[in-house]
């Protein structure tokens, strides 16, 4: 790949603006539509069945219909022949029979036994608990990752770098929220990945504005973002690249239960990619960071020595 | 300038790379089902047991895939799971309750990788079907109970004194003792005070009353144990169950996790784990009628029950036998061929027993089954737990003569329900009741269904990466390819040696690891590039490239491994497995991708005039 030459800072203002329009739409969406949440955290109970042949729905739900389940939904789980029902937290029975009496329900009215792939229950207060500990993880790694990047450079890129993974995050779930896809811990997990990448990307880029502070001492600040972005352009396009392949082949082959895992990763990888070329540079600029900010101190015995 | 390694470092990698392979291999053989017999009483197996064992699965003529002794403990290999749980049924109707016959998995790794301490790789439930319960304890409850028995304690204690009292009434947390006169304060306090550490004790307003109550270390301590015993008693219940492998952890303060892997009987399980059922022992009141205790008029000594079939009986207040006296228990039989349990009684309860039946003979006894069950309720929102005590008379026989420490006990519904019963008396009884709060069940077919999907898109995965790296970087991408290879071989080696959980989502961090783990070698390949742009000769830009890319490679990293690190320290389960593989993934992937692919290149190109790179 030849050196490029694009002028992303000077662009800047039209890719803050894409941004901020992308922000407002996914913010917007997750205010009024809200994520589609699993039932690691709002409680309830989750059962996936298989059939020799494909599954009659429209019977199954009648049956769960008539036999008290009316809060049941039925869906087909990656093929025709798979069936996923799930439930909200029930009143009246025991949520850790619930999943005992669906089972003896729809096994008493279709010919062929389900065989049972998988059963999740989820009591509510464990529920706020997942929902809670995957908050303060968000929280906790995002507040880490700020002290790290203020001293291993400075604080000005350490607010650019949490602007463009906060963009990230923001933008794909946005993107998941439209989508209404399923939010589960599989996903949360996704989600933080996602910020380990984007900001990695991200660091690759600042590392090269501080070489190229301390190299390129006439330059404006502009000017050598503009070098470090364009001189490590084909390493940040190859290493989604990689991760891309990889996604694409867990999407494709990795089955329904780390398909949504790998949406969030791809749609992630694809903001962190864009982020960290158009967005975090610029905002660390509109912070005011200069070569000053990361000049290496001049240490003060070096005068004392250099006396005859 | 040479691009040269030393002796030692190229050693130290190729040592790396070779503890890797070993500890990797396990993971390349196959699992034998199989089946493990393991005693449940302090005395192992003896060498005799196992002749006869052996003797009895080839006399059934199942064929067996090899049969090992050690350690006490006998473990049958079989070439496929029907033969497996027919010779797992031939024992256990053999065996008797005082030996656990499990249903397990043995690996088939070779002995002398076993001889260095080789395994494969823990798999997650979600890997090999199995179930996941969470259990909360009921602390309010354990507390309660603590309450009950300390104010008993109170009362008997003020007796023996021979101290005069009024009452002693339990309040909001507070046992009130009033007085029959203000002069017996001081005397009472002494005896209260010497007696009752674990009390505080206050003396409220009133002259006539002394409140006791709780320590808050006395409620903490009280905590403790019963999550404590809890566990012990669930330890028990799950070794009866027969499951190998089982894994009983406290989670928190109040909760218990209990993983079975290869249980599907997910409802039996279920049953065993969370009941809290035991027996008692006691006398019918033949004396009073039962149709006015019906009508609400209760004898003073008697309680009204009903049996089985809805019929009220009214029974002597006073216990003969509780369960906690029961030491063993097991299901067989009686005469008729109805399902009955055995009972042995320890030292006090089988005194009690003689007591009783000797002044009793010809007298009815009954034997009440109680049972509590725990169930939670969402009412308006609100979590409410609602606590059940069933009881109900499951016997009634007439005491024939006096008997003591053994006897057997008729009147249960099932052989199944006569299996149950004996195996919660055998295992004890939960301190507090258990609410399972959360539950997990992965059938066998979808855990080896995962297997498949994850082995596959790594595979695809991997080709993808390693062609596209190989096209674009020629003979540096095929380095850095082996690098690659060689950084999923150390992953592998390293969670086997920790065995740390291989969850589904921990196989998609080792994809993840794969395309993100030649990061690196992007990052040192394109600066040498650029370097060679800048006209600098290949052995220097070779040099400068990892030299530069050092730094990078050590930030980026690093910031990623941070976020590995909070997310496995606030996941559970399966988000665990995959912050674990991330972890190792991001820091083996440095060491591949930097000294690993130096080393072949200095091979290569060091210490010669190069033209060119393939690069």
């Amino acid at each position: 790949m030849k050196t490029t030459n694009i002028n992303f800072i000077g662009n800047r203002n039209k890719a803050i603006i894409f941004s901020s329009v992308l922000m407002l739409i996914s913010m917007v969406s997750l205010a009024t539509r809200g994520l589609q949440m699993g039932i690691d955290f709002t409680g309830g109970t989750l059962i996936e069945v298989g059939y020799q042949q494909a599954a009659d729905l429209t019977a199954l739900r009648n049956t769960l219909n008539t036999q008290g389940f009316d809060d049941a939904t039925v869906q087909n789980f990656g093929t025709t022949k798979d069936v996923l029902i799930r439930l909200k937290p029930h009143s009246d029975i025991s949520n850790a029979d619930l999943s005992t009496k669906v089972l003896e329900a729809i096994n008493k009215t279709t010919a062929e036994p389900a065989s049972v792939r998988r059963v999740e229950f989820v009591g509510p207060q464990v529920g706020d608990d997942l929902a809670e500990d995957g908050f303060l993880a968000l929280l906790y790694s995002t507040i880490c990752i700020l002290i790290y990047i203020a001293w291993r450079f400075e604080w000005k890129f350490s607010t650019g770098a949490i602007i463009a993974t906060i963009h990230d995050v923001v933008v794909t779930l946005g993107l998941f929220s439209i989508l209404g896809l399923e939010f589960d811990l599989t996903v949360l997990a996704a989600v933080l990945a996602l910020i380990g990448y984007s900001l990695n990307d991200t660091i690759v880029v600042y590392d090269r504005i501080r070489e190229n502070f301390r190299l390129l001492r006439n330059k404006s600040t502009e000017e050598i973002m503009n070098i470090s972005v364009n001189v490590t352009l084909s390493r940040t396009i190859m290493t989604s690249l990689t991760v891309i392949l990889v996604l694409i082949s867990l999407f494709f082959l990795g089955g329904e239960i780390i398909h949504n895992f790998s949406i969030v990763l791809l749609f992630g990888v694809f903001f962190g990619t864009y982020s960290s070329i158009f967005i975090a540079s610029p905002a660390a600029l509109l912070l005011g960071v200069s070569a000053e900010d990361l000049m290496i101190p001049v240490k003060e015995g070096a005068d004392i020595d250099r006396r005859p | 300038m040479q691009n040269h390694y030393p002796l030692w470092k190229n050693l130290l990698v190729l040592i790396i790379f070779g503890i890797g392979i070993i500890y990797s291999l396990p993971n390349l053989y196959g699992d034998d089902p199989s089946v493990q017999v393991s005693s449940t009483q302090a005395t192992n197996i003896t060498q005799d047991q196992s002749n006869q064992i052996e003797s009895d699965i080839k006399a059934s003529g199942v064929p067996v895939k090899a049969f090992e002794f050690k350690d006490g403990r006998i473990l049958a290999r079989f070439t496929n799971t029907d033969d497996q749980l027919k010779v797992a049924d031939l024992l256990r109707d053999k065996m008797g309750s005082n030996y656990t016959v499990a249903l397990n998995l043995a690996p088939t790794t070779p002995t002398w990788l076993r001889a260095l301490g080789a395994q494969a790789m823990y798999l997650g439930l979600d890997l090999r079907g199995g179930v996941h319960f969470l259990m909360e304890v009921d602390m309010d409850a354990a507390v309660k109970q603590a309450e009950d028995r300390n104010i008993d304690d109170i009362r008997l204690a003020l007796r023996n004194a021979k101290l005069r009292y009024q009452t002693v009434a339990k309040d909001n947390g507070f046992f009130k003792v009033t007085l029959k006169s203000a002069e017996d304060k001081t005397e009472i306090l002494t005896a209260l005070d010497k007696d009752f550490h674990n009390l505080e004790i206050t003396e409220p307003e009133a002259q006539d009353q002394i409140w006791l109550k709780l320590s808050d270390k006395e409620i903490r301590e009280i905590k403790k144990f019963a999550v404590a015993q809890n566990m012990t008693t669930l330890r028990n219940r799950v070794n009866e169950l027969g499951v190998a492998e089982p894994v009983i952890q406290q989670q928190g303060e109040n909760r218990i996790m209990v993983q079975l892997p290869g249980v599907q009987d997910t409802t039996r399980a279920k049953e065993i784990l969370g009941t809290t059922a035991t027996l008692e022992y006691r006398l019918v009141d033949v004396e009073h009628d039962v149709q006015q205790a019906v009508s609400g008029h209760v004898p003073v000594g008697s309680r009204l029950y009903n049996d089985r079939s809805g019929n009220p009986i009214l029974l002597d207040r006073r216990v003969i036998v509780t369960g906690d006296q029961i030491v063993d228990a097991s299901s067989g039989q009686d005469q008729d061929g109805r399902p009955s349990v055995n009972i042995s009684l320890n030292g006090v309860g089988a005194a009690k027993m003689a007591k009783t039946t000797q002044v009793s003979v010809g007298k009815p006894m009954a034997v009440v089954f109680i049972e509590y069950k725990v169930e939670t309720k969402i009412v308006d929102g609100q979590k409410v737990r609602h606590k059940e005590k069933v009881e109900k008379v499951i016997n009634v026989a007439t005491i024939q003569g006096a008997f003591s420490k053994r006897f057997q006990t008729t009147g249960l519904d099932s052989p199944q329900e006569a299996r149950n019963l004996s195996l919660l008396l055998r295992a004890g009884a939960l301190a507090a009741p258990v609410d399972i709060v959360e539950e997990r069940t992965v059938g066998p077919s979808l855990g080896q269904d995962n297997i498949d999907k994850g082995m596959l898109s790594f595979v695809v995965g991997f080709a993808l990466v390693v062609l596209f790296m190989a096209v674009y970087y020629r003979l540096f991408g095929v380095i850095a390819n082996f690098a690659l290879a060689f950084n999923v071989v150390i992953v592998v080696a390293i969670l086997s040696m920790l065995q740390a959980t291989l969850t589904l989502p921990g196989i998609a961090g080792i994809i993840l690891t794969v395309g993100m783990s030649v990061d690196a070698n992007v990052l040192i390949f394109e600066r040498i590039k650029e370097e060679l742009k800048h006209g600098i000769t290949p052995q220097a830009a070779i040099f400068i490239g990892y030299d530069k890319a050092f730094a990078t490679i050590l930030d980026s990293h690093f910031t990623n491994l941070v976020v590995a690190v909070v997310l496995f320290a606030f996941g559970t389960g399966s988000v665990k497995g995959f912050a674990v593989t991330l972890i190792i993934g991001i820091l083996s992937s440095m060491f591949t991708a930097i000294t690993g692919t130096r080393m072949v290149i200095n091979w290569i190109y060091g210490n010669r005039r190069v033209e060119k790179l393939s690069i």
